[in-house]
């Protein structure tokens, strides 16, 4: 794969399609790729890489890319496409100065969940088929991809690409995922239960701001919390229920527009799963206004932004709050 | 700064008897920026206003808070006040201590100590308020009448006869509403058709009056003054330029077994039809569930047999687009549908029947040309049940909780009429309560009872059952305390009346609110009983709540006469607290012109100055003030909080909350 992707990268750099590819590269370590802009044919046979830790979501980038001067091409995933699409909905991508690469995408890989299975200063990860070979300082041990797949990928919604000029592999299919299963577990508590556990895992933040700054639907020109007219910039917190509230508002403000690309949790330090805040609401917009995914198409308006006679009524939205489950 | 003036008002007794006002102000001339703080008996009266000028003089006032009632009460007042003054009127701001604070606590302490709060917090928003001006909108003189019942009619009647333009929009083929169903009206026995149908026939002749029959409201956007309503004039099939309404294709049409909704499925009549004989218009229409040449192409007589050549089987669903001033909802009742009160055989015999259709049974235009006989089997019935508050004052899922109150008036004039006609009949009425209130109304259940020998019973019948072709009626006389069984011919249900079916999709449309009954609800249940809370929405007949024909009609007139008070003016004073977009946070993500009803945002591609003398092209919002209505729906939606509202900016309303949490 990362060979068919170096090349269209060259091709498209060298027939002047575009001036810059979007793509990933290595980071401090092997598995930690980053993003990356190349704008020469020598960056990209030097630095570009594509490998089952390419999971950066790029979409968001192109946000500043696409006002630059001439065109870039860009790799999406089929999660990243949404994010894309999404994104060229809310006038913030300039559609005429990007060229899509869709790849088709088997799921990416997540280190910690390898980390997990006992393997430890790991050096290099092949992959064959559904086997992963782990290189580690004290040997090479042989783990099954599917139990090292990011948590996204392991419920993908989607494997469809649903905007690009040309793609790379096969065009997918919408999924039957099991995204709200744990979702679902957490409705079932108590409020006590469930306070209990956003509390505790929550206590672990420590206000990077990493969430807020790779999430395609953060993309604000100045964020609310950066804000200094919202009274609440540069304030001390009175408590870390307060801090806490970060994300609460953050899942509010991305509701409706989240596409679930999961990014936010990929990139916690701290390993808070901050997506089940964001599919609580996926889940609660659809079972209150039908089925609604961000990002799968131009024209459908968002369930929060758009009403219809049949919206369902305050009190029955609060009826459905009120019950457990 | 500011320099601020608390006044706080005793209200009488109303809020010093629990708020130590005198502690209030005392308290609040403590706040920063506030230079005078002073109680007194009526703020609001002469004396009292009087007062806050002379201070708005004397200390240099920038900003003014007054303790008192709610600012629905006297927040104009004091606005106008502190503007003869030379005040801004939006530097005045209400602390509302009487309705959230004196009137809800008993305590003194807990009073004063809210009252102190709200004081605060008021205090704290005029500090950041800014002096605003509002503009002005003028006013479209056309009045739309949703709903062509005898409530629509008159409505429209009035504010035509003043010279202004109405349309009506009515869904059935016909104007005419409930009333053209009913035979007699109580308490005078007069023909309902005899008083009505010149009505109708006075708006179709009206020159400002244009009638959409066959029509419904599709989509209403706007404001006060100035709505854009979509019309949508259902295919009738009938040319109604040619149409004269001769009648010779419904005695043609071979589809002779439509159930005949005007009798309410007591007979049948064919798939082209005019509604009864005096419709307005009188145009026929053709029913498409029925119509065998539109469902399989296969007929075409009735276009066969129209010698004005009115049919038109291609004709399709047309939109008019028009702009109003104001809209009256006139969009009436029904009576509530019986299937959950099987205790009464309703379902089970066609002798049961609902008071409406008895009114058809008893009708010369109705199926049996007015000669009371059972539907079953079109004998003469000789005993007559009849069953009060079907539904109506029920504590349960089932009914209404509320009282249909034209019931107790209606059965008493069936029980007159059916001893009047056949006074070989023997008539029993089972009620609750009988409530007369109206004029001539107790006299005429008196006449029921004690001059036609109606048997009024006090109880409820318990269980109908259909036996041999009789109806065994089980009930229960309180009275008497004893259990009574019938063996009636004929019982007749006086089921509750509820809002038409199509009244809370319209509340939706218009924004205006509704009770939990789908009843419309009033500005002010006593002072404003014609109109909507929503500006521009005015309410006629028994879309706000049940009532007869004189009281609809009274209220129709009411309603018109709010209607003529508002087009009478050229212009409307705008609300001046609209939105207002900060550029440099707008994204351009268009969620703010997604969510405005009025359709007052659109995008500007602006040069903005980047880092390093770069220019950027951004997307941003712009709101047009004269459009923008000030809901605020936009602030929320915009997910950068780049949107505000003027005079209730997010600063404003944190400034509130943080004096309140202080």
């Amino acid at each position: 794969m990362q060979k068919r992707l170096k090349e269209k990268a060259l091709e498209l750099l060298s027939n002047c399609t575009v001036t810059r590819v979007l793509g990933w590269k290595t980071g401090e370590f092997f598995y930690d790729l980053t993003p990356a802009v190349f704008e020469t044919a020598e960056e990209v046979e030097k630095e570009f890489v594509y490998s089952g830790f390419s999971g950066a979501n790029l979409s968001k980038y192109l946000i500043q890319e696409s006002r630059k001067q001439g065109k870039v091409a860009v790799f999406l995933k089929p999660c990243d496409s949404y994010s894309f699409q999404q994104l060229l909905k809310e006038h913030r991508i300039l559609r005429e100065n990007v060229y899509v690469v869709g790849i088709s995408c088997n799921g990416l890989l997540d280190m910690e969940k390898i980390r997990a299975q006992g393997c430890e200063g790991v050096t290099a990860v092949t992959e064959d088929g559904d086997t992963l070979t782990v290189d580690t300082l004290y040997g090479t041990t042989k783990l099954s991809r599917n139990d090292c797949l990011l948590e996204r990928c392991a419920v993908c919604k989607s494997k469809k690409i649903v905007a690009f000029d040309e793609l790379i592999g096969e065009q997918g299919e919408e999924l039957e995922s099991n995204r709200f299963d744990r979702v679902a577990e957490l409705e079932a508590m108590t409020p006590e239960e469930r306070f209990a556990f956003w509390r505790e895992e929550l206590s672990r933040c420590i206000r990077c701001n990493a969430c807020r700054n790779v999430c395609p639907a953060c993309s604000c020109e100045k964020c609310v919390f950066d804000n200094e007219k919202s009274g609440v910039r540069n304030k001390a917190i009175a408590d870390s229920f307060e801090e806490n509230l970060f994300h609460i508002i953050r899942a509010f403000h991305v509701a409706g527009r989240c596409t679930d690309c999961g990014e936010c949790s990929r990139v916690c330090p701290q390993n808070i799963p901050l997506h089940l805040l964001n599919r609580k609401f996926i889940k609660d917009i659809n079972e209150f206004y039908g089925v609604y995914q961000a990002g799968a198409d131009m024209d459908t308006k968002s369930p929060l932004t758009d009403f219809t006679l049949d919206d369902c009524e305050p009190s029955i939205v609060h009826e459905r709050g009120g019950v457990q489950g | 700064m500011q320099r601020i003036g608390v006044f706080v008002c005793w209200c009488g007794s109303n809020i010093a008897a629990t708020v130590d006002v005198e502690k209030v102000s005392q308290v609040l001339a403590q706040e920063p920026g506030v230079v005078f703080s002073t109680n007194y008996q009526y703020m609001c009266s002469q004396a009292g206003q009087e007062m806050i000028q002379e201070s708005i003089h004397k200390y240099q006032l920038t900003g003014v808070v007054i303790c008192s009632c709610s600012p629905r009460m006297h927040e104009a007042t004091f606005r106008k006040t502190c503007e003869k003054a030379g005040l801004n009127a939006h530097m005045v701001e209400i602390a509302n201590i009487r309705e959230q604070c004196s009137w809800i606590h008993k305590d003194m302490a807990t009073g004063t100590e809210k009252a102190v709060i709200l004081g605060r917090a008021a205090i704290a928003k005029v500090h950041l308020n800014a002096p605003l001006t509002a503009g002005q909108s003028p006013v479209k003189k056309r009045a739309l009448v949703i709903g062509g019942g005898i409530a629509g009619i008159q409505t429209a009647l009035d504010i035509a006869d003043a010279g202004f333009d109405v349309d009506i929009v009515e869904k059935q083929p016909t104007i005419g509403g409930k009333m053209t169903q009913i035979d007699k009206t109580f308490p005078t026995l007069d023909c309902a058709a005899c008083i009505l149908t010149p009505k109708m026939v006075d708006a179709a002749q009206h020159e400002k009056i244009h009638i959409y029959s066959y029509a419904e409201v599709e989509k209403v956007k706007g404001f006060v003054g100035n709505f854009q309503v979509t019309i949508k004039k259902k295919a009738r099939y009938v040319d109604e330029t040619k149409c004269t309404g001769c009648g010779l294709c419904t005695e043609k049409c071979p589809q002779k077994k439509v159930p005949n909704a005007f009798n309410l499925g007591l007979d049948n009549r064919r798939a082209i039809y005019i509604p009864f004989a005096q419709a307005v218009p009188k145009i026929a229409t053709i029913d498409a569930d029925y119509c065998t040449m539109l469902k399989s192409g296969k007929c075409g007589v009735c276009s066969k047999v129209c010698t004005a050549g009115a049919i038109d089987y291609k004709q399709t669903d047309t939109y008019i687009e028009e702009e109003y001033g104001a809209i009256v909802v006139a969009t009436g009742f029904n009576p509530i549908k019986l299937d959950k009160y099987d205790e009464f055989a309703y379902s089970q015999s066609p002798d049961v029947v609902t008071s409406l259709e008895f009114e058809r049974l008893m009708n010369a235009a109705g199926p049996t040309g007015g000669t009371l006989l059972r539907p079953s089997d079109g004998a003469h019935p000789h005993t007559i049940v009849f069953v009060q508050c079907v539904g109506s004052r029920c504590d349960d899922e089932k009914g209404k909780p509320y009282c249909s109150k034209i019931c107790c008036m209606y059965t008493a004039k069936h029980a007159m009429l059916c001893r009047e006609k056949y006074p070989d009949t023997d008539v029993y009425v089972f009620y609750i309560d009988v409530r007369t209130p109206g004029k001539n109304f107790d006299e005429f259940y008196r006449r029921a009872v004690e001059e036609y020998g109606v048997h009024y019973i006090k109880g409820m019948v318990g269980k109908v059952v259909p036996q041999d072709g009789k109806l065994k009626v089980q009930a229960s006389d309180l009275l008497g305390g004893s259990q009574l069984h019938i063996e009636a011919d004929m019982v007749v249900l006086a089921a509750a009346i509820e809002p038409d079916e199509t009244a809370r999709p319209l509340a939706t449309m218009l924004t205006a609110s509704m009770d939990t009954n789908d009843f419309f609800t009033e500005a002010h249940p006593k002072l404003r009983p014609v109109e909507s809370p929503t500006a521009g929405i005015f309410l006629s007949g028994a879309c706000q709540g049940p009532k007869d024909i004189p009281e609809t009609v009274a209220q129709a007139s009411a309603a018109a006469a709010k209607v003529i008070g508002l087009l009478c003016k050229d212009s409307l004073t705008c609300n001046p607290c609209t939105a207002q977009p900060d550029e440099l946070m707008c994204n351009g993500c268009s969620s703010c012109e997604k969510v405005c009803p009025y359709g007052a945002i659109t995008y500007a591609d602006k040069e903005f100055r980047g880092p390093n003398r770069t220019t950027l092209l951004r997307r941003v919002a712009q709101v047009n003030p004269a459009v923008c209505q000030g809901c605020g729906a936009c602030t929320v939606a915009c997910p950068s909080g780049a949107m505000d509202l003027k005079g209730f900016s997010n600063q404003q309303i944190m400034a509130e909350v943080d004096a309140i949490c202080r």
